[in-house]
């Protein structure tokens, strides 16, 4: 068969499959969680949950859940705060940069711009340019550290629910380390804004994120303030009365004197867009260009302190636009402050779009890159319920037939993030201290904290499915088989010693059962098996005309020069055995997905 | 012409290895048709940090640009050795550009000056953001403005609807802001990259995993990746000769450039190409005719020289697009450098290019003529040259949906 034959055979075949019933959303079985409604087998759920609530599966968590029951475990997934969690712990502590607040971070690591900046009046000797060079070194510190974290935490964390819901929104709000001093923000970011609230108050989480630093920053808001000609609040640091109540944190008085007409810089309605359409409620969640600007308009004067003081949100009257707007049809009267944006918050938080948008999102994260309009709807519901808690949404889904149904089973493929972390956990890897796990993720193109655009990375498995994506893929599977990541070596496999030396179909029978969910198709098993050229002998039997033999690539590499840059996945990974079986596992195409 | 470049390119060279025929015919014939059809490539390069536009391309006839430099000027041309090299009697090029000079001469090179965008920051983050996305001022684009053409732009019907997967690849490692979106690229740092890092038997092992089983999108682009790594591997890139004499600078640059060649003559299909260099910051000791810049300066110019060189007569096929965030301020500040400005430089090189002439508006350096009072103010924007390109070197139609909000004036005439 010809290879556009085979094509149009799979085109044919996704077709029917995506046609045949039991998988159309309108047979779906009745809402209701009892297991008797769910389609996987007792043995797919455990691998289910582990590979959705959780980044994959260490050896032995198969066993855990199963015994513990995977209701039980789910339960007390969504309920952190009762798991110990002291390997996360020796993590976070091991990086001292994770504890520092921004200031304490610009102070240690100041950017080298910083650094030049005070040598700005007299030539640079060569000792001013290295420490120049030093301190570029040193700041870098402050981002790998976050980068680090992530990854470690992920692979050795006993809260994996709470490590998949701050991944969840460290992207659903993401911000870019790489934007001037943002970096600084980041640490501050995900241990007080994100993580304490990742499966709590959806209005109180975004409260957070809207003072952040963080997203203050990314998104320009600390500078935006009422266009000139607009009424302001006549309320800086010499009104007393305001400071006071800037210090008890409350809003500004209700009777301001109104009429300063201060030139400023103007409006900045990046924030306000974002928040709307990314944040909230999603791009068709039915608000107007008008709405943006008004949304604009409440949120000026949301603004920092600057980083020498200590960085951090602050409410300036002197910027705000005190005058009358309307949002979403709600009048916000002329005259207030800081309850202003507090009451966009409210808005949009309590909006049906918004209910729709984050339960769909997290549909898509936990069920299947499309999910079923029943679950949606319900999670939505569930949203509005218990006004955006996020425990309570997570809950509805991940205890649904649709969950558990045979169509949403390895339905996602994995992100780079998910495929490096599902693969050190599958191997018991000790947590990485060192920056290569997360250089090889940014290698499978995911730099961690490095998205540039507000959007985040894809939600969808298959945006990350490319030509060059799968080379990576599997060249990221040979070298983690192959010892090149640390803390990662193959010996390290639990069974490991014990098959060693076993018969090839028994090492085969094991790793599939260890990092490919005990399910392969036979054409897998019998590869794996298989001693001499597979492509050769399977091609032979169906069609002469297939064999498509490379060139042998062995020695290819020793006639190169060394490359400026010796990463794990660009060193050819000689395996035999039992490293080879799972070397060739975890480039599999199974591997791929979750 | 044709014959010679299909005799050259890698699907000849398949049938020496006794590779599967089907798979050779649907090569062969898709670069056959890519050749007879369009057959356009596009090299875009990105001087990223905001390269000095006026020292790059130096208006000496300009009194006030002696004015603003006192320190970092470059001499008038015929001053001494180190001047500009004139161009039109009005600008001429840092000295260090001189392998550009015969281009110029050739009327291959059209330098575009005070070209940027319209966006009033100042930010290398947002400014790149901005020329990558190609909608200044708006940062919620979830693309970049080359992916937008290669989505919109599709394929050849004929070519089975698929193009090759070498049809946009960008020489670094992540893939850029420009190139991101939905339509597929391949970044890699190196070819060497390119290849499964397996031995023997294994090789064909991972193949056939990918080959046989389930029918999705991991298998499909499985297989097309063992597709594209034999059609690499059968170009032989190791092997590579630069021809014509051309000679590549040893940096990172200049050798992701000699690659960006050498997937061109394996006629692999490659249309969109990508590379970036950095470096360009220069707000301390920036020199003039040398020191920090100069020395950036030669690297790029002998980089992309030799590039040109070694595609010989490829280059009537072949646009080469160089560009910078934006400009640095017209006036040098108190560290015998630059801060960041606005309006800057561009160079279009190409076989159809017209060339020889230094397009854009000059708006002047005077105080009142300067942007904001300091920098060089724009009067091209850089969606206007890069409209033009992908309209008239690459053939997309209508390029609005490329550039959406964006009415493209009177056309620069580039080609």
């Amino acid at each position: 068969m010809s290879r556009i034959d085979i094509r149009l055979l799979f085109v044919v075949t996704a077709l029917a499959a995506g046609c045949a019933p039991g998988t159309s959303p309108d047979v779906m079985p009745a809402p209701i969680s009892a297991a008797m409604d769910r389609e996987q087998t007792a043995d797919q759920q455990v691998r289910h949950v582990l590979n959705r609530l959780a980044f994959g599966p260490r050896p032995g968590d198969v066993e855990r859940v199963r015994s513990m029951g995977v209701d039980q475990w789910i339960a007390l997934q969504l309920s952190p705060s009762r798991i110990r969690d002291t390997a996360a712990e020796r993590v976070t502590t091991a990086l001292p940069t994770l504890a520092m607040s921004s200031r304490e971070l610009f102070d240690r690591y100041p950017l080298p711009q910083a650094i030049r900046a005070q040598m700005r009046r007299t030539d640079m000797s060569r000792e001013d340019t290295l420490r120049v060079r030093r301190a570029a070194q040193e700041s870098r510190r402050v981002l790998a550290e976050m980068q680090i974290a992530k990854v470690a935490r992920a692979v050795v964390s006993e809260r994996q629910l709470e490590e998949v819901m701050v991944d969840f929104w460290e992207n659903h709000f993401t911000v870019f380390a790489g934007k001037g001093p943002e970096r600084y923000f980041i640490a501050s970011y995900e241990r007080e804004t994100i993580r304490p609230h990742a499966l709590g108050n959806f209005r109180q989480l975004l409260g957070e994120v809207a003072k952040s630093p963080a997203m203050l920053f990314y998104l320009d808001n600390w500078q935006s303030a009422a266009e000139p000609g607009r009424l302001t609040l006549e309320c800086g640091n010499r009104n007393a009365e305001c400071v006071q109540q800037r210090r008890r944190g409350r809003p500004l008085s209700r009777n301001p004197q109104p009429a300063s007409r201060i030139p400023r810089r103007g409006l900045n309605e990046n924030y306000a867009r974002e928040l709307l359409e990314l944040h909230t409620l999603g791009v068709d969640g039915g608000y107007t260009q008008d709405d943006i600007i008004n949304v604009a308009r409440a949120f000026t004067g949301w603004t920092l302190e600057p980083p020498r003081r200590d960085g951090g949100f602050v409410f300036r009257p002197v910027m705000h636009d005190a005058g009358e707007k309307t949002v979403l049809g709600q009048r916000l009267e002329a005259g207030r402050g800081l309850e202003d944006g507090e009451q966009v918050l409210d808005i949009v938080a309590a909006h049906p779009s918004t209910a729709r948008f984050i339960a769909t999102k997290l549909a898509r994260r936990f069920v299947m890159d499309d999910p079923p309009e029943s679950l949606v709807d319900r999670a939505a519901e569930t949203f509005r319920r218990t006004t955006g808690d996020i425990r309570e949404v997570v809950r509805t889904i991940v205890t649904s037939p649709e969950f558990f149904s045979s169509a949403a089973y390895r339905a996602k493929v994995k992100s780079p993030f998910e495929l490096v972390v599902s693969a050190l956990r599958a191997m018991d890897a000790r947590p990485d201290m060192t920056p290569r796990s997360a250089q090889v993720v940014a290698r499978l193109g995911q730099p961690l904290f490095l998205h540039q655009a507000p959007n985040g990375w894809p939600e969808r498995g298959d945006a990350w499915i490319n030509t060059g994506a799968i080379l990576n893929r599997i060249n990221f599977g040979l070298a983690i088989a192959g010892g090149a990541i640390p803390g990662a070596r193959p010996e390290r496999w639990p069974r490991y010693a014990e098959l060693a030396s076993a018969q090839r179909a028994a090492q085969v029978d094991a790793v599939i059962a260890g990092f490919l969910g005990g399910e392969a198709s036979v054409e897998t098993r019998q590869i794996l098996e298989r001693g001499e050229n597979p492509l050769l002998a399977e091609c032979g039997m169906r069609n002469p005309d297939c064999a498509t033999t490379a060139p042998d690539s062995s020695g290819m590499d020793e006639d190169l020069p060394p490359g400026p840059r010796r990463d794990p996945l660009s060193r050819p990974a000689n395996l035999d055995g039992l490293k080879e079986v799972i070397g060739l596992a975890l480039g599999a195409p199974e591997f791929q997905r979750r | 012409m044709q014959r010679r470049v299909f005799l050259r390119s890698g699907a000849f060279a398949l049938v020496t290895l006794g590779l599967n025929p089907s798979f050779l015919r649907r090569t062969a014939f898709a670069a056959e048709l890519r050749g007879a059809a369009r057959g356009k490539i596009l090299i875009v390069l990105f001087q990223r940090g905001a390269a000095d536009a006026l020292n790059m391309v130096v208006p000496h006839a300009d009194a006030d640009y002696y004015a603003l430099r006192p320190t970092i000027a470059i001499p008038r041309p015929g001053a001494r050795d180190a001047s500009a090299i004139d161009l039109d009697g009005f600008f001429g090029l840092h000295p260090s550009l001189a392998p550009l000079r015969p281009l110029w001469e050739r009327g291959m090179l059209a330098p575009i000056h005070a070209v940027g965008s319209p966006s009033a920051t100042r930010s290398h983050f947002d400014a790149q953001d901005y020329m990558e996305s190609g909608t200044p001022d708006l940062k919620n684009t979830p693309d970049g403005w080359l992916n937008r053409y290669l989505a919109t732009r599709g394929t050849c019907a004929e070519c089975e609807g698929k193009p090759t997967p070498f049809r946009a690849v960008t020489m670094t490692e992540q893939t850029p802001r420009i190139l991101a979106g939905p339509a597929p690229v391949i970044a890699m740092s190196s070819l060497d990259d390119f290849t499964i890092r397996a031995t023997g038997s294994d090789v064909e092992r991972l193949e056939a995993l990918y080959r046989t089983g389930r029918a999705d999108i991991v298998h499909g682009a499985g297989a097309e990746t063992f597709d594209a790594v034999k059609l690499l591997r059968a170009a032989n890139p190791r092997r590579y000769q630069p021809e014509n004499g051309a000679a590549y600078p040893r940096s990172q640059f200049g050798q992701r450039l000699l690659q960006i060649a050498q997937l061109i003559k394996a006629g692999v299909g490659l249309e969109v190409a990508f590379a970036d260099v950095g470096g360009w910051d220069t707000h301390v000791n920036q020199g003039g005719a040398t020191g920090q810049l100069a020395n950036r300066l030669d690297d790029f110019a002998r980089s992309v020289a030799a590039l040109v060189t070694d595609l010989g007569d490829r280059m009537g096929d072949v646009v080469i697009l160089t560009m910078t965030e934006f400009g640095r301020m017209a006036r040098q500040n108190g560290n015998g450098g630059t801060d960041h400005g606005h309006a800057g430089a561009m160079f279009v090189v190409g076989g159809s290019v017209k060339g020889g002439k230094v397009y854009g508006r000059w708006p002047g350096l005077a105080r009142e003529q300067l942007y904001e009072g300091r920098d060089l103010a724009l009067t091209t924007d850089f969606r206007s040259v890069f409209g033009e390109v992908v309209r008239e070197h690459l053939g997309a139609g209508d390029p609005s949906s490329i550039f959406p909000h964006f009415a493209a004036g009177e056309r620069l005439g580039l080609f």
